[in-house]
């Protein structure tokens, strides 16, 4: 929709902790280097981290897609993290502020949304997920889009 | 037989070519890329380098054991030939690229060989070349197997150092330790952190304990859980936590995320945390004008 001059997309699995920090370092880099101020390269890196967390504790592991995007207007970063694990039962639930199956403090998801403009989870029970984000450079947040 | 004596022999041969040529394969080789770019200082180094390693290969071929990497022969010049591929890869050489540079050393050799029969078309000729083209490629194994060797060494002893320098308790003031946190907060990391901190309260005897998170880049859910649980458990040995270093960044971004650290004393600054902690110890700190006026 938004796709034009795309620039190349870059996978990186996600199959470890330390495979974390190398998502979390690419997005900041490219965030960097996209234009995107300090504060959204930080809301950024920690949506990334959050996802892709989600990605290898919920998902059993992945990979990310992270890819630069120019609409004409600004230019922006679609981050898209997808697993082939169980996939998310109650969708509603799972984005509950403080719900949480797997010990941590229940705002992965939700919070992870709140920090970017457009937000989607692609799931199906036993099928796995994938969670997309996207963020606009020097956009005031858009109105909450309704999941899916 | 005579093919048969021929086979047998060739190690034999090589040996004896590599420890009569000793000098002339060492000259050679010493303008090779390989020896070349890495001894630039001198050439008398570079050669005496290519000795070793031509002394190395006629002992490995004297034993037979052409193929194996493991021969004892190599043990000598392992070393040299790990910093050589160091040195290398220090330069931007790809591993292919190394193992190209160790292959170019194969052709001078050769020719020095053939150079030997006066019937390079002989049997024996031919099975010596081979005998030669299968030690010079086990070589190049022994150079590629060495530094992956290092590579991972040097990981591994990063990764300790990494572990000792993360997570340094400093005593700021009587019954006052602090923390300055570093790099990412993972489980294992911040598992070491409140040990430490736990440790430091008991033996410190610490009231006050500051967590400083100025260098940790990313806040996210299990960051900041990770510092909650490390707050509380301070919290039940006596000590009160307070965490500082919030950027502005970094602040905003909890507050999106839904984080709630409500019940955390945070501070802007290492600073300001040491200034609360001494005033909850009825510290005072003020400047003394007979100080400065008497200088």
């Amino acid at each position: 929709m938004h796709i034009s001059g795309q620039a190349s997309a870059t996978s990186l699995p996600i199959g470890s902790d330390a495979d974390l920090a190398w998502v979390r370092q690419h997005v900041r880099q490219c965030a960097a280097q996209l234009g995107f101020g300090l504060v959204q390269q930080t809301k950024l890196v920690t949506a990334a981290s959050e996802l892709a967390r989600n990605t290898l504790v919920h998902g059993g592991g992945g990979h990310a897609e992270i890819t630069p995007l120019d609409n004409g207007l600004t230019r922006g970063l679609r981050m898209r993290f997808a697993d082939q694990g169980p996939g998310i039962r109650d969708l509603e639930l799972a984005m509950t502020d403080g719900y949480t199956s797997g010990g941590g403090l229940g705002l992965g998801l939700s919070g992870a949304k709140r920090l970017v403009h457009e937000f989607r989870v692609d799931t199906e029970p036993g099928r796995g997920t994938t969670v997309t984000a996207v963020a606009w450079v020097a956009q005031v947040p858009a109105s909450r889009k309704g999941l899916q | 037989m005579p093919e048969q004596d021929a086979a047998e022999s060739a190690p034999q041969v090589v040996s004896s070519f590599l420890e009569r040529r000793r000098e002339q394969v060492a000259q050679r080789w010493a303008d090779a890329l390989l020896f070349r770019s890495v001894f630039t200082l001198s050439r008398d180094e570079a050669v005496e380098a290519c000795k070793a390693v031509v002394d190395a290969l006629s002992e490995v071929a004297v034993s037979g054991r052409l193929e194996d990497i493991d021969a004892p022969g190599f043990g000598t010049v392992r070393e040299q030939l790990g910093r050589m591929a160091a040195t290398r890869a220090r330069a931007g050489s790809t591993p292919s690229q190394i193992a190209d540079e160790v292959a170019g050393l194969r052709v001078p050799a050769m020719d020095l060989l053939r150079d030997e029969f006066t019937d390079p078309t002989s049997a024996q000729a031919q099975e010596s070349v081979l005998a030669l083209t299968v030690l010079l490629g086990t070589l190049r194994l022994v150079v590629m197997e060495t530094a992956l060797d290092a590579n991972s060494e040097l990981i591994e002893r990063q990764r300790q150092q990494l572990l000792e320098v993360a997570t340094p308790v400093i005593k700021l003031w009587e019954s006052t330790v602090a923390v300055p946190l570093i790099g990412t907060l993972d489980s294992a990391r911040s598992q070491v952190v409140m040990e430490s901190l736990l440790e430091a309260i008991v033996d410190q005897r610490a009231r006050y304990a500051i967590l400083d998170i100025t260098g940790v880049p990313t806040v996210d859910s299990l960051v900041a859980q990770h510092l909650m649980k490390t707050v509380a458990a301070a919290r039940l040995m006596g000590a009160e936590c307070i965490v500082s270093g919030i950027r502005p960044a970094i602040a905003q971004t909890i507050v999106q995320l839904g984080i709630d650290l409500g019940s955390v004393v945070t501070r802007a600054s290492l600073a300001d945390a040491l200034a609360y902690a001494l005033g909850r110890q009825g510290i005072e700190m003020t400047r003394s004008d007979t100080g400065a006026s008497a200088r």
